[in-house]
């Protein structure tokens, strides 16, 4: 077990543990943002960048700092091990910079784009962000393509994040995607067009943080946050057959993997489940799915609703102490 | 002083050849590495003798040797780094060429050292032509009983290739080397774990440049402690440099590391001063990744002492006086040049050979070259200097590999020492294309 301290917080965790998953213990708010690792896939991370914290302390055997920020993501954590993320605003700052990074070759069309509302990208960039571009120059462009029959690849938005190439290269047979060329010509692609023909390449979609790769059977059917999202499952041959079902009406819009808060899957699905079940007849209803209250998809849709716990101290301190039930009542003007 | 140490023999006819070399005492280590010493023993030869790595970094060859992992049944291998792409660095290419045999005993007896029996030369695409003189000394070598099976009867068994690359630039980056190596696409790999855990194939590795290799020789048949005597403080032994730009007598040249800067630029023995009688302006003196440096830091340290040709001494005054040794790339500039115009060629660069895996150095370099190229076109402005300075900062520390830094330093050097360069040419976009033009430039630099 090694002891960490991230942001002025300890915790124990076993030895091994990366800096990024020690501070998802701790929480959401203290994990760094991550655009390229994944932690359902191996050799994930790295490249992207944005998870960079600083390491003041190295270790208590060997207290040196680290002389460069390192990315979080692959990093393991030692004993006494002192992390900053949001509390350096060195790295705050070195992050704005990897975000306009990724940003300044990114078409920014997000009111054309399926995966606004669910982006990635979009969520850094309203955090980290600057409110205008410092970029002039022409974007590069490329044409869209098809990777097989259900899969569009836009590769203007995407950031090289190698998710994809690691879904290929991990959980399908057989690779049929990778990178072409190389610095910011460098596209995610299948050899020369060839096809992913292969029952679990749909889950590129899922693992991919912007809208890169999109779903062709929900392109444009809808905003996400008019789809309602429900936990579904059936019994499936090929995969655990658990889903999310993302529904309009008693229409089913789209299929995807059950994603975590840190736009995760569960588990991974395969193309029949994703791309082949759409009545709602197919599949076994859970129930709504719960999802980050923060998130616009959770917008309009939450069935249940938890008495806001905070909103008493809230009350109280904008009105000089009194309770909430006196603010509310008559005799209070 | 000139002191010649490697390319001791270099100008002898036939030298090239198996017979010539060993007339001339080639292969005496070999002997004596592989029929008397012990592999520690060398080891500690090369760790008395204070080498450092001349592949970029200086970093002491001895102690990363001593890094190598050594776990039970797993073959270890050595690979020279021939891969030289780095602008105006071209002494590899030299010693391959001149005295192939050279680097094939100093990689003998550095395989024997680290108990590797299969070694690699990785060499850059475009050296085509030595990679056909590398392989034709190794065939003889071979034919020699020097490479093979139980090498001169002593039970040491290596094998040695030359794999010749694509001419990619990240190629010469140890992981991306490796990978390439391994047939794969050269991406730099996310350390830790370094390749002396997990190299080649995922076995313990050691990366060494052509002229550590070269060195080896001299340290294994005079020893450590005589190697050690040549040159000064940290930096001991000889340096081959590159000395290209505006001077007199380009070419290679191997120095005893401690003349000084000035010596080196002015004497005839070597660069024979600067071209037509020009002024000097400004000196990268260690690759196109190091810091520029104005004529003033170049001759003399901020202290006003004399800069030498050695680590420490290039590298006094940090960043902020000063440069480094990397390579050993000397590129002179005199008083015509455009430190502008050399920046966006040298940025140009750093964009066209960005592997393009990180964020910061993918779209950092492209858009460090555009706005430069936007500065020469007579369109900048002063906010675009601004600009070229906060991405640079921004690349710099936040990247995989060094290609980031190696692409963010020289932005930055040209900016802090040559500012006022890139104000006229942002203020008077009218005199760019004006022959008169870089007089102006120089009357700024000297003001
Ligand atoms: C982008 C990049 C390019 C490099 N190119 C070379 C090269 O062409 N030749 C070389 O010897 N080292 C090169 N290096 C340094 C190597 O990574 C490595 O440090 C070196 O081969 C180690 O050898 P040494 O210890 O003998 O110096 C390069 C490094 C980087 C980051
Ligand atoms: S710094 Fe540049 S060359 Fe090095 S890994 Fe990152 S993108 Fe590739
Ligand atoms: S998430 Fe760590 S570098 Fe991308």
């Amino acid at each position: 077990m090694a002891k960490v301290t991230i942001d002025d917080i300890e915790i124990e965790v076993p030895d091994g543990t990366t800096i990024l998953q020690a501070a998802r213990m701790i929480g959401a708010d203290v994990a760094p943002p991550a655009m390229c690792y994944y932690s359902k896939l191996a050799t994930t991370g790295g490249y992207c960048r944005t998870c960079i914290v600083k390491v003041e302390q190295g270790s208590t055997k060997d207290p040196r700092p680290m002389p460069k920020p390192v990315p979080s993501c692959r990093t393991t954590v030692m004993d006494g091990m002192v992390v900053r993320n949001n509390t350096s605003p060195e790295i705050q700052e070195a992050r704005a910079g990897i975000v306009e990074f990724l940003l300044i070759n990114h078409p920014l069309d997000c009111p054309v784009c399926d995966q606004a509302g669910e982006c990635d990208l979009q969520n850094l960039g309203y955090k980290h962000g600057a409110e205008a571009t410092r970029y002039e120059f022409d974007r590069r462009t490329f044409e869209q393509i098809d990777i097989g029959e259900n899969i569009k690849l836009h590769m203007n938005r995407c950031i090289l994040c190698y998710r994809c190439v690691k879904t290929c290269e991990q959980i399908t047979d057989g690779r049929v995607h990778g990178v072409l060329n190389r610095g910011d010509h460098a596209e995610i692609s299948t050899y020369i067009e060839q096809a992913i023909d292969n029952d679990f390449s749909g889950n590129v979609i899922d693992v991919c943080p912007v809208g890169a790769l999109t779903d062709k059977t929900f392109r444009f059917k809808s905003r996400v946050w008019f789809t309602k999202p429900m936990d579904a499952h059936r019994d499936c041959d090929k995969c655990e057959g658990k889903v999310a079902v993302w529904m309009k009406g008693n229409e089913i819009l789209r299929v995807t993997g059950r994603k975590d808060e840190f736009g995760e899957v569960e588990s991974f699905i395969c193309n029949t489940c994703r791309f082949e079940k759409k009545s709602v007849s197919d599949w076994t209803i859970e129930g709504p799915r719960k999802i980050n209250k923060k998130s616009v998809i959770s917008a309009n849709h939450y069935e249940e609703t938890k008495k806001p716990t905070y909103l008493y101290d809230r009350v109280q301190l904008l009105n000089d102490g009194k309770k909430l039930p006196e603010v509310n009542s008559k005799d209070n003007g | 002083m000139e002191r010649k140490l490697l390319l001791a023999n270099a100008h002898i006819k036939g030298i090239e050849t198996l017979e010539v070399y060993r007339q001339h005492g080639g292969y005496k280590s070999v002997e004596k590495a592989l029929k008397t010493m012990a592999p520690e023993a060398i080891l500690e030869e090369v760790k008395t003798s204070g080498l450092r790595g001349r592949g970029g970094a200086g970093f002491p060859t001895g102690m990363k040797w001593s890094f190598i992992a050594k776990p039970e049944g797993v073959p270890r291998h050595l690979v020279c780094n021939a891969d030289e792409s780095e602008p105006g660095t071209f002494k590899d290419r030299y010693l391959m060429e001149k005295l192939p045999h050279l680097l094939i005993e100093g990689m003998i007896v550095s395989s024997f050292a680290l108990g590797a029996n299969l070694s690699y030369i990785y060499i850059r695409g475009e050296y085509f032509y030595v990679a056909r003189i590398m392989e034709k000394a190794i065939a003889e070598a071979y034919k020699a009983g020097l490479l093979g099976k139980n090498i001169l009867g002593t039970g040491f068994d290596l094998d040695l290739y030359v794999q010749i690359g694509a001419g990619a630039y990240i190629c010469g980056e140890e992981t991306a080397l490796i990978e390439s190596l391994e047939g794969k696409r050269g991406n730099p790999r996310i350390k830790p774990p370094f390749p002396a855990i997990a190299g080649l194939w995922g076995r313990p590795t050691v990366v060494n440049n052509v002229e550590t290799l070269a060195a080896v020789v001299p340290i294994v048949n005079d020893g450590g402690a005589e190697y050690a005597k040549i040159g000064i403080g940290k930096s001991t032994g000889t340096k081959l440099i590159s000395a290209s730009g505006h001077i007199n007598k380009p070419g290679v040249y191997e120095i005893e590391m401690g003349i000084t800067v000035e010596d080196f630029i002015y004497s005839e023995a070597f660069c024979g001063g600067i071209r037509n009688g020009k002024k000097l302006k400004a000196v990268v003196a260690g690759g196109s990744s190091v810091p520029i440096l104005p004529t003033e830091l170049i001759l003399k340290t901020a202290a006003g002492e004399p800069r030498l040709m050695s680590y420490e001494s290039l590298s006094d005054g940090g960043f902020a006086t000063g440069t480094m040794m990397g390579s050993g790339g000397f590129i002179a500039m005199d008083e015509d040049t455009s430190i502008v115009k050399n920046l966006y060629t040298f940025s140009r660069f750093y964009h066209h050979e960005s592997c393009g895996q990180c964020s910061p150095c993918r779209e950092g370099t492209g858009w460090m070259e555009k706005i430069l190229h936007k500065i020469l076109d007579g369109r900048g402005t002063l906010k675009d200097v601004d600009l070229l300075w906060d991405i640079q900062s921004k690349i710099e520390g936040k990247t995989i590999c060094p290609l980031g830094e190696a692409a963010a330093w020289p932005v930055a050097a040209a900016i802090r020492h040559f500012r006022k360069e890139f104000e006229e040419y942002v203020t008077n976009p009218q005199n760019i294309k004006d022959v008169k033009h870089f007089y102006r430039l120089n009357q700024l630099t000297e003001a």
